[in-house]
């Protein structure tokens, strides 16, 4: 891939709680380079949205970095005095939120929360009026004089969330952080999302990490995929790869329990046996051994670590080999 | 274009069409143009005016509301009382929430010790009962009116830094603020754009209750001895003397007391009717 500094660059991640320590997340490392698209899967606890907080540097109280670091354009995220990462957040990262019915200030108008973002990052001009109805059209908001006159409550989901995406994109962020932002949405406007955000990133030449944990939504998306399982990073490589060259056996489990259309065979899907391990209490061992299939004694005593290169590394001892 | 209309037209609108906010503010502004009327002396009788003559005679078209033992006009005292007891409640409930809120909302906001702190503090307080702690406070102060305003200003302070601090934990851990924090709003900014606007509710409303309430603690301690002092009239010192004529006089008891209920279910009404027209949501429906 591109020899030039990466955009993003996190090494050995480590983050925990602060009292009793338990491991959140263990030895994270990534890329994302300017232009990249990167999807970060796994189950509930894996700990995608904890890595996507930590570059924001807004990880929950009582929950902090313990090891490695984050760096955004060659700046140390993780000793960055909190006005910094301040001035970064939401004009050059920024990130659309989850739930779109909750994440707009109930009692303040559309377009006011819209200059609110340029406000707290600019001096408001003459301008920053038609810079804000220019965002709400550039997300397909119909009427946008009204809008900007609408309180939240008056939208749906959908139109939400188009405004979310309007404020995250209001100050051109270089990277864009997206924690599943459409799981709260019916599919046919997930699709619209879908497409309205890649339309933009392509039309910005934006960087984007995309967290979720539906294989399906992310792979027209993105570029690269990382895949995450009880704190650690299981694989990652390009979406092609990771498709159809599943290494690690608990991916392949992954992708083989996705619905396809394709087959006709009115089959039970198929699952991965067993729960997701706790991160803090895995130990020296690989934390899919007690669940995997090709489990081997060196699996329950040792820590894979993860081996290979952009397009294609895996931390597992044994794994799937090539189909 | 009818959206429009009412966007222009704003809060007042929406607080009008509410049937218990038009009666509220029917009965605020009574009271409003009666203690005017009282400040600038516009009365039928000076209310400190005695005329032994005319004692104890009941409601004519001299006297509107009657008169009392030493033959004073019962409307006019009515009307000056109400004057000295909204004076008085508005002091000292400006002053409990200029107070509580602010301490409210930072304690909320900031936690840690400072919350910490503020919270015991204000349990000490309510650990007495109000009209109690009022009777003590004025009792070490003096009975001038604004040592009354202060004492019912420091037992009304905690209700405020409970109903700030309250809204702000839970506004605090709502997505919107968690988004503001994303998008590198500065904590000030967020406390005062985002936060306060979304808890103005309750507090708008805690000071309509808190009014009517301060006119009944005023009443009270005025009826116990301390508060306002003889011969100057306040609603509760007139109940309080009308005590021993009501079997005979009704009126000596009567017209005060009404003033208190008009007084204390207007403001309540108030607060019923900003509730509703500070609520975006509830407005449309």
């Amino acid at each position: 891939m591109s020899q030039l500094k990466p955009l993003l660059l996190v090494e050995n991640l480590g983050i925990s709680t602060v009292q009793d320590p338990r491991t959140l997340i263990n030895d994270v490392t990534f890329e994302i380079h300017a232009g990249e698209a990167v999807g970060v899967v796994g189950e509930s606890g894996s700990g995608k949205t904890l890595t996507s907080l930590s570059i924001l540097g807004l990880l929950p109280r009582g929950v902090a970095v313990t090891a490695g670091s984050v760096n955004y354009n060659g700046m140390n995220l993780t000793t960055a005095s909190p006005q910094q990462i301040r001035e970064l957040r939401g004009s050059a990262i920024s990130m659309v939120y989850q739930d779109p019915m909750t994440a707009l200030n109930p009692v303040m108008k559309i377009g006011k929360q819209l200059l609110e973002v340029i406000e707290s990052h600019e001096k408001l001009d003459a301008n920053s009026d038609q810079r804000v109805r220019d965002a709400l059209k550039e997300v397909g908001i119909p009427d946008v004089a009204r809008a900007m006159q609408s309180y939240p409550h008056e939208f749906s989901g959908g139109m939400r969330q188009r405004v979310m995406i309007a404020m995250a994109l209001l100050l051109s962020p270089k990277l864009l952080i997206a924690d599943e932002p459409t799981t709260a949405l019916d599919v046919t406007i997930q699709q619209q999302i879908l497409s309205l955000v890649a339309e933009q990133r392509q039309k910005r030449n934006m960087s984007m990490l995309w967290i979720t944990h539906d294989l399906g939504v992310v792979a027209n998306l993105v570029d690269r995929l990382i895949v995450m399982y009880a704190g650690r990073i299981v694989e990652s490589g390009t979406v092609k790869e990771i498709f159809t060259n599943p290494q690690h056996p608990y991916t392949a489990g992954l992708l083989s329990s996705l619905p396809t259309t394709a087959d006709k065979s009115r089959k039970r899907l198929t699952s991965i046996a067993g729960v997701p391990q706790k991160p803090w209490l895995v130990g020296q061992s690989c934390a899919f051994a007690p669940r995997c299939f090709k489990v081997q004694p060196e699996c329950r005593t040792q820590i894979p670590h993860l081996v290979g290169n952009l397009e294609k590394s895996v931390a597992c001892f044994h794994p799937m080999g090539a189909l | 274009m009818r959206r429009k209309d009412k966007i222009v037209k704003g809060g007042l609108h929406y607080y009008l069409q509410s049937t218990s906010g038009i009666i509220g503010a029917i009965l605020l502004l009574f009271m409003v143009v009666a203690s005017l009327c009282a400040a600038f002396g516009w009365l039928p009788h000076n209310p400190l005016d005695q005329n032994v003559d005319e004692v104890l005679k009941g409601p004519s078209g001299k006297y509107w509301f009657g008169t009392d033992q030493f033959g004073r006009d019962i409307f006019s005292r009515t009307f000056d009382g109400m004057r000295r007891s909204l004076t008085i409640s508005i002091v000292a409930v400006s002053i409990a929430t200029l107070v509580g809120v602010t301490l409210g909302i930072l304690g909320g906001y900031l936690g840690k010790w400072f919350d910490l702190l503020i919270t015991r503090l204000s349990d000490a307080v309510f650990a007495f009962p109000a009209i109690l702690l009022a009777l003590a406070i004025v009792s070490s102060l003096g009975n001038s009116w604004v040592d009354t305003a202060l004492s019912i200003a420091i037992v009304y302070t905690p209700i405020f830094i409970r109903v700030a601090r309250g809204p702000v934990l839970t506004a605090k851990e709502m997505d919107y603020i968690k988004v503001s924090r994303i998008l590198g709003y500065s904590s000030p900014r967020i406390l005062i754009k985002h936060i306060l606007p979304n808890v103005t509710a309750p507090i708008v409303v805690q000071i309509a209750l808190s009014l009517s309430w301060a006119i009944l603690t005023e009443s009270g301690l005025s009826f116990l001895g301390l508060g306002t002092q003889p011969p100057d009239a306040s609603l509760g010192l007139m109940v309080a003397d009308a005590q021993s004529l009501a079997a005979f006089a009704w009126w000596t008891l009567a017209f005060p007391s009404l003033f208190i209920t008009i007084v204390v279910v207007g403001l309540n009404l108030v607060g019923d009717g900003l509730r509703d027209a500070m609520d975006p949501a509830r407005r449309n429906s």
